[in-house]
């Protein structure tokens, strides 16, 4: 049984509770929902966590951004080619202080996902999110990126006009901005897709968000010619927030209730309200120098493989 | 005593330098390759014509009927490049590890160390075209189609860092699947290693050149092989973000004739030139040559 499944059942259970007006048999059916609630819930294996980053209701960006920041203005374009809709980006108030906020859009409704290509930045996207980020650098506000994204879109017009080029020059200004960027998976970080907005001097995930290379489907059909066994993919990839965290590629894990961030938004805006707070109270005094060190030294070190010294040889050989 | 061992430690890695490059000077039979069908290199790709392999290496691997650039292998490719006895291997030692504990990975890599005689997707080191000193690093698409993981992506950026430290123009030939699957989250992350050492590289103002050839896809043209000062392509190389079939099945139509080629690219303005095989050691001899001399 896999966590929708789950929380059909759940749903079921809260229905009953509303056609009962008896105070008794109303208790036992919550006790038994807080009971379900933490047995089948709280252990979510890596497939658990896929679908319940890709959530139909899971809270994104924009609920974030109307949620965490008091005021918001939307800035649109790259100013080469047009605005895409898949990327939001604009200035926010935090606290009385001024944040550029960058992040993937992804629609509720099937007409909404449309429109915004289900999250799936063409070039002038990212185009539009550097030119955002470059701006920020110039009037010195942090930079705050919410990931939410399968990838980056494989299309016709998306080639032609370079996506590889807009990630690589998107991640080789990113690396060389002057004020602190954070970056918060708050659902699917998918590839180059995601790296190309994400690459933050502290990057954090929610507890049920998923990052890495390629979706488990591609995993599966590439490795094992049947992207059925998803599943197994999802388990093997390593790609929940508790692994990335062990691996030491993110900063943090953002606790979300449980069944999801769905559940409980409040509960998710305010954790990443203090998240932030600590973020800006921590780089508030660091120099741009720093700032563009620390970010250069984080990716710089990260890598998984051993080197093996001839020189510590010597007698060894014959 | 101490003398003599240390001697013959030097030796060792001297001949390790040297014997690499030299053990691999004779072609590869076709059956040791592990990617391409039986018989690849008695048959074009292309044009399906038959040729010699000795007569091919002599034509640098370019099909004389149809002009078909055959993939190359990264030793072929540096002595075709670089001039006689001028290479110098960089960065030996490294070994590929196992970070996400994939079934098999270990065994695979093995068997493109014994195919390929590499110990990664990746060479580089110190050499000469036309007695114009670079650093000079390419991938070797035999080697697991050349993916980039934890190790490549250190080789890459501490051939960045070499040109750096040596303040020479630096050239890179590219020929990549992507980033590596087996290794997950970390070859992503190899993708802003390398481009923000590029960075650095720009900032101290020394010149990259980054070759195109077939295949060159995924993370590594979202990473160095697009921030090249200079960027040159094969004819015919496939250069893309997303894979082919990746779009037709998004798309779910068929693809126009010449998509993602080299020509394409030079056509939407993301390649400078592209350049034939026979004239790209020319051609990078006059770029370095343009790069030496100074601004006014």
């Amino acid at each position: 049984m896999d966590i929708l499944q789950k929380e059909k059942k759940l749903k079921s259970l809260e229905a009953q509770l509303k056609n009962l007006d008896d105070q008794e048999a109303n208790e036992t059916i919550l006790a038994t929902i807080e009971n379900y609630k933490k047995k089948a819930m709280s252990s979510l294996n890596g497939w658990d966590r896929v679908l319940l980053a890709r959530h139909p209701s899971r809270p994104s960006t924009k609920d974030y951004i109307d949620h965490v920041f008091d005021e918001f203005i939307e800035l649109h374009g790259d100013r080469y080619y047009q605005d895409d809709p898949a990327i939001i980006g604009g200035i926010a108030m935090f606290n009385d202080v001024p944040i550029t906020v960058i992040g993937h859009r992804k629609g509720r409704t099937t007409e909404e996902n449309i429109m915004y290509n289900f999250g799936m930045p063409h070039p002038e996207g990212y185009r539009k999110a550097l030119r955002l980020m470059k701006q920020a650098e110039t009037f010195n506000r942090p930079i705050i990126t919410f990931i939410d994204t399968p990838g980056a879109y494989p299309g016709l017009g998306a080639e032609a006009r370079g996506q590889g080029e807009a990630i690589a020059r998107n991640l080789y200004t990113m690396s060389d901005i002057g004020v602190p960027i954070l970056t918060i998976i708050i659902g699917e970080g998918g590839s180059g897709g995601a790296l190309a907005i994400g690459m933050g001097n502290q990057v954090f995930m929610l507890e049920n968000s998923i990052y890495s290379i390629l979706s488990p489907e591609g995993y599966a059909s590439i490795l094992w010619k049947d992207a059925n066994r998803a599943k197994e993919a999802a388990e093997v990839m390593k790609l929940t927030s508790y692994d990335l965290k062990e691996m030491g590629v993110i900063e943090g894990i953002i606790k979300e209730p449980l069944g999801g961030a769905h559940q409980d938004p409040a509960f998710v805006y305010a954790s990443v309200q203090s998240l932030i707070t600590d973020f800006l109270q921590q780089y508030h005094q660091r120099s741009n120098y720093e700032i563009r060190t620390e970010r250069y030294t984080k990716y710089r070190n990260i890598g998984f493989f051993q080197r093996f010294n001839y020189d510590n040889l010597k007698g060894v050989i014959k | 005593m101490k003398r003599e061992l240390l001697k013959a430690a030097f030796d060792r890695k001297k001949r390790l330098k040297k014997t690499r490059i030299e053990n691999n000077t004779k072609p590869l039979t076709p059956h040791k390759i592990a990617d391409v069908p039986k018989g690849l290199y008695e048959k074009c790709p292309e044009c399906q014509s038959n040729f010699q392999l000795k007569d091919m290496m002599k034509n640098e691997m370019v099909c004389p009927t149809c002009q078909n650039h055959i993939r190359l292998r990264a030793v072929d490719r540096i002595l075709m490049t670089v001039d006689k006895h001028t290479f110098v291997e960089k960065g030996l030692g490294y070994i590929t590890l196992n970070p996400l504990f994939q079934d098999g990975y270990e065994q695979k890599i093995k068997n493109y160390k014994d195919q390929t005689k590499l110990d990664e997707a990746y060479i580089y080191g110190y050499g000469e075209i036309g007695s114009q000193p670079c650093i000079i690093g390419v991938m070797d698409s035999y080697f697991m189609m050349g993916s980039m993981g934890s190790v490549v992506g250190e080789k890459i950026t501490k051939s960045i860092e070499y040109a750096l430290y040596k303040r020479l123009p630096l050239i890179i030939f590219t020929a990549s699947g992507g980033a590596r699957m087996q290794e997950g989250i970390f070859s992503l992350m190899q993708m802003a290693k390398t481009s923000s050492a590029i960075k650095k590289m720009h900032a101290q103002t020394l010149p990259y050149i980054s070759v195109l050839t077939h295949p060159t896809t995924g993370g590594v043209t979202a990473s160095f092989a697009m921030l090249g000062d200079i960027i040159i392509a094969e004819p015919k190389a496939l250069v893309g973000f997303a894979g082919p079939r990746v779009i037709e099945q998004t798309i779910k139509e068929k693809l126009p004739e010449g998509f993602q080629r080299a020509e394409f690219l030079r056509d939407k303005g993301m390649v400078d030139c592209v350049v034939h095989r026979h004239a790209l050691k020319s051609t990078l001899n006059q770029l370095l040559r343009m790069h030496t001399k100074g601004g006014v």
